[in-house]
């Protein structure tokens, strides 16, 4: 046979090479199975081979030499036309070359193991191989009958359908042409509805197909759900909107906001599924005992919206606030024990908070992780500079300043022209600015101080004396300092002169100073009123025994037998109950946040785009491109913004349960109010800032602020006895005793036992001991880890810089063996019949270089790229003399992307590509 | 159009590019040729749902790393040289810079990530550097 082939030139050569590589493959594969191939089998399965192979090739010689064949081999023929001819007639003439030492049915079954295992190889490259082969392909699988197979052979059709399963989910990742990828698809879905149902027999057949049937609905169940869960997520479309107009910078404060909506959601389930529900369903109802009654001096002026709007009167005295829960161990008929939840609560919701913002960091900094090292600053900036989601034109003008711009800085840099015309200057002005903001600080530290204690004093007058600005006046002043000062800080920047970036670092760390500052003289001034509240209370509950003894010693003088008095509950003396005095302050805070952060942002954004839009008609100079101009989104401003109001809210929550669900009703309306703002009276910013990098930088700040606003709030918790008469934990010495009072009576005796055996000092120490060491030794292997990580980096670039030229040797020798293999070739063509012993180790030589450089790319995509890579890229002179049938095997690959389609087979339109090398 | 006759239509790049969301990239006309088959910018439909499969939140850093090589890749040569780098960088900055500066940037962004030496990047130094980006994956996808 191939005697008979010798003759017909190079391009038989190849189709020869090549089967000769499939028989060697199908031989290892025959090995590892362990099966041995019958030898008079062997040439029918080599000449479909051939066959197959020249078919590819579509040469009028090879056509030719096709029929010959074919004459030769009569079943080759019908093997070609007809699948199931086919069979019989293989069927007959085994029947015929056995003369009856076997039965039938084993060699029929024979000869299917051979196919299957051809089909399970082809599955294997069925990526690379060509359509026609394909069908082939197909027309032979179709006499795979499941009832004849051996369960080897079922477990590797089961791997294969499984291969073809993991193709299909992995296709939308590779990077082929839609068209390539569609032809996959079809195939491999075609393979794996056909064999999937024939797996398995009998019970196993059933279950298998009901195992593949549920997984099918699983996935598709899974994909539906993961519709459902992108439709469910809230403001999706907004976000994108203002993403596309902005860029990715203002759309992080937006990604940021619907993130703190989410946890103060959770939050608010938590208060008013546990604490304001049940208080309020199952608790006494309201006017039954005094903490729950409007006092009779307040009664009338209860219902005002004055005071109503001041969270006095009936706000006061309902679930909102501390003062009005009851008590009582038990309530209800669930027995649901109120002050424990209340308790629990309290700290659930810090803890929660805690665990949410801790993981968010982690998971950031896992994303960003890689990316520290500065060694690509240049290549990053030209790759990576240009935001794709950015669609609006205004904004792309800005980006493409700000890159030249960024580019111009970093030009400046790396010429490192230390001039520094001044260095002494700048630094003077640096610290002159830095004073300037400590003095800043300060005043602003004390005039928050000075009014609280003024409003204190008028709130010792009484407030009805006083005009709305005196009563208002620590809000008013705190909003509004929040508001200048940090223009002021603007200004006083301008004089340091630092890089953008590190100036708005430094801009952010000073406004977080004067909130911080703001915020924590409040507290101090708080504490300072909380221990007013309590001398107080001390007085009035002396007062109240009095009044007690007297009522008793009246109603006792006056007539023993006569019914007790029943006092109305408004009328019972009780005493200032400070937690609610706090819950009040806080919630009034965020109230007049709230109300100044949209107030400013009518007038600020919104009344100044309408004047500079309508005022420019009539106008001496251009307003829009001048002076007051629009306004920007100032993201950094708002995400502060937010943060403090949120450590407000972890601040306050626990003495005003009903603080998470104003926070919830701010933000949902900050939404859409800011979402509109920005859309109708805002422009891109000047400096557009990436959002990534920066996010982990507010996620730190919010950590930050809820460590410090958990602080006093667990301090006052702790150290403070609560107040006699108001409150979950009226009565008790501190609020924590709770959990002590449920140990001794909720749970069985051996319990309270065990738990004051583990709260012995001389077993906490011990455990917190270890713990400090866990930390400490975590702490010293993730450095480790770490140090590691840079090592192998480092060790990963050299090896990957020595393999690359190692790569071009191998590759340089493998191309001019060829080239010299080819030339004797060409020279002798009619005696390659000797020489081909020698060709076909330079082919085996040059798959094994194949097979090196699948085992890489493997990992990416499940395709082996073709056989040679990397060589004609490199060397392009050697591509001259090249026949055209060798393009067929090996063009398209050298050099090409695992992106560039793979040109097998030769178009037209694919031929100029081939030129340009 | 006779679509029963001629199924396969393509639409050319003066007509894709002015899509709202390539119009403004300095890239629209590279991004659309690097996936037509022909390289001329005729998308048929299925390199258009192609462009932006590629181009979605969803894909791969890896597939969107070969494209973003192909985009880049004025010459189509598979290579990044010198031309093409300067291009890049004329389109991002509209061509704000001097030539003198575009010099040095491109030779100092060959010089960073070129590991082989050949003065021109290859598609494996490219994934290199690429890959530790910090800010591709947020930036290189379109959201439709």
């Amino acid at each position: 046979m191939r005697a008979s082939r010798a003759g017909e030139g190079g391009e038989e050569l190849q189709a020869e090479r090549r089967e000769k590589g499939r028989r060697k493959r199908a031989r290892s594969d025959q090995e590892a199975t362990g099966k041995e191939r019958d030898k008079e089998e062997q040439p029918k399965i080599k000449s479909s081979k051939a066959v197959k192979t020249r078919k590819n090739v579509k040469n009028e010689k090879t056509k030719e030499m096709e029929e010959k064949q074919e004459e030769e081999e009569g079943e080759a023929e019908e093997r070609n036309v007809k699948g199931k001819k086919k069979h019989g007639s293989a069927k007959k003439e085994t029947r015929e070359e056995d003369g009856g030492k076997r039965t039938v049915k084993e060699k029929a079954r024979e000869e299917k193991k051979k196919k299957r295992k051809k089909v399970v190889e082809t599955s294997s490259e069925q990526v690379t191989s060509e359509e026609d082969d394909n069908e082939e392909e197909d027309n032979e699988e179709k006499e795979v009958r499941p009832e004849s197979l051996t369960p080897e052979e079922l477990e590797m059709l089961k791997e294969a359908v499984d291969e073809r399963k993991k193709l299909i989910q992995g296709l939308r990742g590779k990077p082929w042409s839609m068209k390539k990828k569609l032809v996959t698809l079809r195939e491999s879905q075609e393979f794996v509805e056909k064999y999937e149902g024939a797996l398995g027999k009998g019970k196993g057949r059933k279950l298998y197909a009901y195992k593949v049937m549920m997984t099918k609905k699983w996935m598709k169940f899974q994909r539906d759900f993961e519709n459902f869960k992108t439709a469910c997520i809230p403001w999706e479309m907004k976000i994108k909107e203002i993403e596309s107009h902005f860029g990715s910078s203002v759309a992080s404060y937006f990604i940021f906001l619907r993130w703190m909506y989410g946890i103060n959601m959770i939050l608010f389930c938590l208060t008013f599924g546990l604490v304001m529900v049940p208080e309020a369903l199952m608790g006494r109802p309201y006017g039954t005992i005094p903490r729950k009654t409007v006092p009779r001096a307040e009664a009338a002026s209860a219902m005002d919206f004055a005071v109503l709007w001041d969270f006095g009167g009936y706000a006061q005295y309902s679930v909102l606030f501390y003062g009005y829960y009851n008590n009582q161990r038990a309530i209800g008929w669930l027995k649901f024990r109120m002050p424990l939840s209340y308790f629990l609560v309290g700290v659930g919701t810090v803890a929660y908070s805690y665990m949410v913002v801790i993981r968010t960091m982690a998971r950031n900094a896992n994303e960003s992780g890689v990316g520290d090292d500065n060694s690509f600053n240049f290549s990053w900036k030209m790759f990576t500079s240009w935001d794709y989601l950015i669609g609006n034109p205004e904004t792309a003008d800005n980006k493409f300043a700000s890159i030249t711009t960024s580019f111009k800085e970093a030009i400046l840099e790396e010429q490192e022209s230390r001039k520094d015309d001044n260095i002494h200057l700048t630094r003077f002005l640096r610290v002159l600015a830095n004073f300037l903001v400590l003095c800043c600080l300060a005043g602003s530290g004390y005039l928050i101080y000075f009014v609280v204690r003024r409003s204190q004093k008028f709130a010792l007058d009484g407030l009805e004396n006083h005009t709305w600005w005196e009563r208002n006046e620590v809000n008013m002043v705190m909003s509004l300092l929040g508001m200048f000062c940090p223009m002021l800080f603007d200004v006083i920047s301008a004089l340091e002169n630092y890089h953008p970036r590190v100036a708005l670092q430094w801009q952010l760390g000073r406004i977080f100073a004067l909130f911080l500052g703001n915020l924590y003289t409040f507290i101090i001034a708080l504490m300072d009123e909380i221990n007013l509240k309590r001398e107080e209370e001390k007085i009035i509950k002396f007062n109240i025994t009095t009044w007690e003894a007297s009522l008793y010693n009246s109603t006792v003088s006056e007539n023993s037998t006569a019914p007790p008095i029943t006092i109305q509950p408004a009328d019972v003396p009780r005493g200032p109950c400070w937690e609610t005095m706090v819950g009040q302050e806080f919630v009034r805070l965020i109230i007049s946040d709230t109300m100044t952060t949209y107030i400013t942002l009518l007038i600020g954004d919104f009344l100044r785009a309408v004047l500079v839009r309508f005022l420019n008609y009539c106008w001496c100079w251009d307003l829009e491109a001048g002076f007051p101009s629009y306004s920007e989104f100032d993201v950094s401003g708002n995400v502060l913004g937010l943060i403090f109001n949120q450590g407000m809210i972890w601040m306050g929550a626990f003495y005003a349960p009903c603080l998470p669900a104003l926070n919830v009703l701010r933000l949902h309306v900050s939404m859409y109010l800011q979402c509109w703002a920005v859309m109708c009276c805002n422009v891109p910013q000047e400096r557009v800032f990436k959002a990534s990098g920066s996010n982990n930088f507010y996620m730190a700040m919010l950590l930050v602020i809820l460590f410090l606003s958990t602080l006093p709030a667990i301090y006052t918790i702790v150290t403070i006895p609560p107040s006699f008469d108001c409150g979950p934990f009226s009565g008790k010495k501190r609020m924590f005793d709770v959990i002590q009072e449920t140990l001794e009576s909720d749970f069985p005796a051996w319990f309270s036992k065990v738990f004051s055996y583990a709260s012995n000092p001389g077993l906490v120490l011990p455990f917190i001991l270890l713990m400090v060491l866990a930390i400490y030794y975590l702490q010293s292997t993730s450095k480790s880890y770490k140090e590691a990580n840079v090592e192998l980096k480092k060790k990963l670039q050299t090896q990957n810089e020595e393999n690359k030229k190692k790569n071009k040797l191998a590759a340089l020798k493998a191309q001019t063996d060829l080239e010299e293999a080819r030339k004797t070739a060409s020279q002798s063509a009619e005696l390659h019949k000797n020489n081909s012993a020698s060709r076909q180790d330079q082919e085996d030589g040059e798959e094994d270089h194949g097979s090196c450089q699948r085992q890489y790319h493997n990992k990416n995509g499940r395709h082996p790229p073709p056989p040679v890579r990397d060589q004609d890229g490199q060397l392009p002179a050697t591509r001259a003399p090249v026949p055209r049938t060798y393009h067929h095997v090996n063009h398209g690959s050298p050099g090409y992307l695992p992106g560039f389609p793979r040109q097998s087979e030769p178009k037209m339109h694919r031929v100029p590509s081939l030129q340009r090398h | 159009m006779d679509y029963t006759n001629d199924p396969v239509c393509t639409v050319p790049l003066a007509l894709i590019v002015n899509m709202p969301e390539l119009k403004e990239n300095p890239f629209c006309g590279r991004i659309v040729e690097s996936f037509s088959e022909d390289g001329m910018g005729n998308l048929s439909f299925n390199e258009f749902v192609d462009m932006f499969s590629v181009l979605s939140e969803m894909a791969p850093r890896e597939l969107k790393a070969i494209y973003a090589f192909k985009i880049y890749d004025f010459n189509v040569d598979n290579y990044l040289c010198k031309e093409d780098l300067e291009k890049t960088l004329n389109r991002l900055t509209k061509e704000e810079l001097t030539p003198e500066e575009v010099q040095l940037v491109c030779e100092k962004a060959i010089e960073e990530a070129d590991l082989d030496g050949d003065s021109k990047l290859s598609y494996a130094d490219f994934e290199n550097m690429i890959t530790r980006a910090p800010d591709f994956l947020s930036t290189f996808h379109i959201r439709i």
